[in-house]
């Protein structure tokens, strides 16, 4: 978030970008780099920002071949508006945001990944080339204009939810996707939240807030092949029927498996997205149907041509508290449990069920203590799974007192990196983890 | 290294993991001279063979303290030298670190030591109807920590995506012997920046990867395959162009040329249709309902495109018998020439009739023979340049056509290597697609990983000068003898 007055600077071009980086670099001055701005209050509190650099001048394709499906663009285009010249070639960039404004270069900084994750992976993995202005105020390219290409390192991945403290991206190069002939929403409203959530210390086997049993293997473990009985069943994650259902349609591939629940609604919602051809599409959405009504009694179980509203939206507003839970899925149940325990009805959740990849809502007024002591007891029992709990977002009352992170696997590599790529800590310091 | 700081550190690497896991005898260093790019060939200084994580870093930290480069090599499959060892260093082997560690199919993952080969993976969890996605054609024999260093693609690449997007987290032994986990082992989107992301295709010059985590997909419900017969390579890849423009994307989309047909026909009869200029392999999978409507528009593309003749295979003795071919054709080519150079580079898909034409074009006013077996689902293509090291002048031409199919690759927008790496063999060509800023910011990477410039040296960058990176010596390369072809892609 950006405070006290900074001047604005909008480069309508690459060179315009080197200017404003060099001449921040000769005076000593700190850079906040912005897209559309619609994740300003996303991570730590900024240290004194002196310019704030917005991207939103830089916009437009630079090349689209339909055939190659390949496109490159500039980083501050919206990713609505790229879109729709992406649509009328019958393709899509399979990368999402949860705000309508977003920028490319926005999206790709914050890590933004939206349902279509579960097939397609995220911008990480879509984007094949980058350029982009380092704090020095050099060009720097790395990857390049074809789908396939292994020359030299991948500064793209380094770019890529960096938060802005890396360089600043100027043109993105990705791989597409055909947009789908067809596709169906199956949609499941009224499931029993016990479909999702574990009660916190209820069964042997379950989830205790320590961590001690938290299901998922530990990976010192030794497995030994031709040993079934050694595969993590993930036990009390298994019995959840939300849970249990994503073994069952793997086959049917749907492209993205979505939950929304929480509030003061005592049920939630599980839908399933299926792409593909008009007769296929038919075929798997009334096969998804049937399994989501077999494992979710009580659900109302319908397809639809259309998302259902929260589809791909944050379950927080602007000034609320925003949490990202990136799990393994069979810590889902017991993450949301001792959630909701601590929360009850003010707590809402959205996201990716089926990637593990969660957000988690709360309202501004939410006790500091108690959402600390919530992060302590969450992060606690991911310890060794490679999960994890991020405040996205929070007011400043809030956020300044909490551990944002939480364990950084690898700090030390990336204090090191930050201090090659900006040395004099110029590009959103304070912003990332670790204070970078 | 001097003789006596080789001496020691093999004494005292002994002491600490055992005799058998290091190799200081000069008739076995030899047989590590080479990885798969056998005409780079340096003897390492001294071989180690570590069990665990805490033996590398062992090796690791002896090396550091030493001021002694090493070099990760796996099963010595890699086709640009990437594993070429260091002829003052220690050549680390991770052969003996083949344990699958754990397997979590409700997330989908697996841990493996780096040794571990990639179809093995695949096998521990077929018979749970799972399976590892990448597919280097050496998949039999290739390392996980190989496929880690050089990002690895395959056939099925074009649909699922290289090493990259498989691997969610790392146990990494940087060159100062720290062991750090980095990444996530059963869920995604670490906090922080993507090191698993940096680390997979940075060729060993970042650290040694001492376990992997792999995400582990189900096995789709229907693979059905297709073969193609066309009159020349321009309907094939008319086809090919067709199946994009029609919204498809197949598993594998692979492409053989009339000499490459007439090899693999030579070698092992693969009956290919009769008079077929060109075959297509489209390999189609998913859900049942799908692969089925997506089959009926590949006909028709290729009834569009004049295909003379078009089978199916759907279970697995038909389909080995149409990949036969296409998997022995490098093999096969080697027994239609005495050497060959297999080049890889990458084109945009639109330019491929016209850059096969150049191809072709160079091959003739260089006298020469160049058979094409490649990936043209992303315009990976593999040519392979025909000589004979007998005839006075052939060598030189055969590298000069390399070398210049590169060259259209990148004036064509493409890449000079799609799946096979940099290595040593392709240094020189960095300058010609990346600026030297571009190739400065690079080694930024290195710089923060791997400050002492220990890590496999003398890759990828043509002049790694940073970091105070002390100068290499020139590996002794012979001169090029390429071996005849194994199973390579």
């Amino acid at each position: 978030m950006v405070t006290g007055a900074a001047s604005i600077v909008r480069p309508a071009d690459v060179a315009g970008v080197v200017d404003a980086v060099r001449a921040a670099a000769t005076d000593s001055r700190t850079v906040a780099i912005q897209g559309a701005g619609t994740k300003a209050a996303w991570g730590g509190r900024l240290a004194a920002v002196d310019v704030v650099l917005a991207t939103t001048a830089l916009t437009g394709v630079v090349a689209h071949e339909p055939g190659d499906r390949v496109v490159t663009v500039r980083s501050g285009t919206p990713l609505r508006e790229l879109q729709e010249t992406l649509a009328a070639s019958g393709q899509r960039l399979c990368v999402e945001s949860g705000y309508a404004d977003a920028t490319i270069g926005g999206v790709l900084a914050s890590g933004e990944a939206g349902p279509l994750r579960l097939r397609y992976g995220s911008g990480r993995d879509l984007l094949i080339g980058v350029e982009f202005v380092r704090a020095d105020g050099v060009v720097a390219r790395s990857g390049g204009r074809v789908v396939k290409n292994v020359a030299g390192y991948d500064l793209g991945r380094l770019l890529c939810g960096s938060y802005g403290t890396v360089g600043v991206i100027t043109t993105a190069t990705f791989r597409l996707h055909p947009l789908p002939a067809a596709s169906a929403w199956v949609v499941a409203t009224g499931v029993r939240k016990d479909a999702f959530l574990s009660p916190v210390g209820a069964s042997a086997g379950g989830p205790s807030p320590g961590g001690a049993s938290w299901p998922g293997p530990s990976p010192g473990g030794e497995w030994r092949p031709g040993q079934p009985g050694a595969l993590t069943d993930g036990s009390d994650a298994s019995r959840r029927a939300a849970i249990a259902v994503l073994a069952d349609i793997a086959t049917v591939a749907p492209s993205a498996v979505e939950s929304n629940l929480g509030g003061p609604e005592d049920t939630g919602e599980l839908a399933v997205l299926v792409e593909g051809s008009p007769a296929g599409v038919t075929a798997r959405a009334r096969a998804v149907q049937t399994l989501l009504a077999r494992r979710l009694p009580g659900a109302d179980v319908a397809v639809v041509t259309r998302p259902p509203t929260w589809w791909g939206r944050y379950p927080f507003a602007g000034g609320e508290v925003g949490l990202k839970l990136a799990l393994p899925v069979s810590a889902v149940p017991a993450v949301l449990g001792t959630l909701h325990e601590r929360f009850g009805p003010r707590l809402a959740v959205r996201g990716s069920l089926g990637s593990g990849v969660l957000y988690a809502g709360l309202p501004a007024d939410v006790d500091a203590g108690v959402l600390a002591a919530a992060l302590a007891g969450v992060r606690a029992g991911l310890a060794g799974t490679g999960g994890s709990c991020v405040v996205v977002t929070a007011p400043p009352s809030i956020r300044d007192g909490l551990d944002l992170w939480g364990e950084v696997a690898g700090l030390s590599l990336m204090r090191r990196l930050k201090a090659q790529f900006d040395p004099a800590g110029r590009f959103a310091a304070g912003r990332f983890v670790g204070g970078l | 290294m001097s003789a006596p700081t080789a001496t020691e550190l093999a004494r005292r690497l002994r002491a600490q993991l055992g005799a058998s896991a290091v190799v200081t005898d000069e008739a076995e260093r030899r047989t590590y001279e080479c990885d798969g790019l056998a005409h780079y060939r340096t003897v390492p200084a001294l071989v180690v063979l570590p069990e665990s994580a805490e033996q590398v870093r062992t090796v690791v930290r002896a090396c550091h303290e030493a001021g002694v480069p090493w070099v990760a090599r796996g099963s010595g499959t890699g086709l640009s030298g990437g594993a070429l060892p260091h002829p003052d260093g220690v050549l680390i082997v991770t052969s003996r670190m083949r344990r699958i560690l754990s397997i979590d199919l409700v997330n989908g993952r697996a841990v493996v030591e780096p040794g571990v080969i990639n179809l093995a993976i695949s096998r521990a969890v077929a018979d749970h109807g799972w399976f590892y996605a990448p597919d280097p054609s050496s998949q039999s024999v290739c390392s996980i920590g190989g496929n880690v260093a050089e990002n690895s693609g395959g056939a099925k690449c074009v649909k699922y995506g290289f090493t990259v997007y498989h691997v969610t987290g790392l146990e990494l032994c940087t060159s100062e012997g720290e062991l750090i986990r980095v990444g996530s082992w059963l869920a995604a989107d670490a906090p922080g920046y993507d090191l698993t992301g940096l680390v997979v295709g940075s060729e060993g010059t970042l650290g040694i990867v001492t376990k992997v985590a792999v995400r582990l997909l189900r096995r789709p419900e229907q693979v059905t395959t297709l073969l193609a017969g066309f009159p020349s390579t321009t309907e094939a890849g008319a086809a090919t162009s067709a199946l994009v423009a029609a919204g498809l994307v197949p598993a594998a989309v692979e492409m053989m040329d009339a000499l490459a047909i007439s090899a693999a026909e030579q070698a092992v009869a693969c009956r290919y249709p009769a008079g077929a200029g060109a075959v297509l392999i489209v390999e189609l999978d998913g859900p049942a309902a799908e692969v089925a409507e997506e089959e009926r528009i590949v006909r028709q593309v290729f009834a569009d495109c004049g295909a003379i003749e078009v089978r199916r295979a759907v279970d697995e003795a038909e389909r080995a018998e149409i990949w036969k071919g296409r998997k022995s054709a490098f093999a096969a080519v080697g027994r239609i020439s005495r050497n060959y150079i297999v080049q890889d580079g990458v084109i945009p898909r639109t330019s491929l009739a016209s850059v096969l034409a150049s191809i072709d074009e160079l091959a003739r006013s260089a006298g020469i023979q160049v058979a094409n077996v490649f990936h043209a689902g992303d315009g990976n293509l593999h040519p392979l340049v025909l000589y004979d090291e007998t005839v006075p002048g052939e060598l030189d031409a055969a590298l000069s056509v390399s070398g210049a199919i590169l060259d259209l690759c990148l004036e064509h927008g493409g890449s000079i290597t799609g799946e096979h790496g940099v290595g040593v063999d392709k240094m020189a060509k960095m300058p010609r697609m990346f600026s030297a800023d571009d190739l400065e910011t690079m080694q930024w990477l290195r710089c923060a990983f791997d400050p002492p410039g220990l890590a496999n040296p003398g890759k990828i960058f043509p002049t790694p000068r940073l970091c105070g990176e002390p100068p290499r010596p020139r590996s002794a390369a012979t001169t090029p003898g390429i071996d005849q072809g194994i199973e390579i892609w």
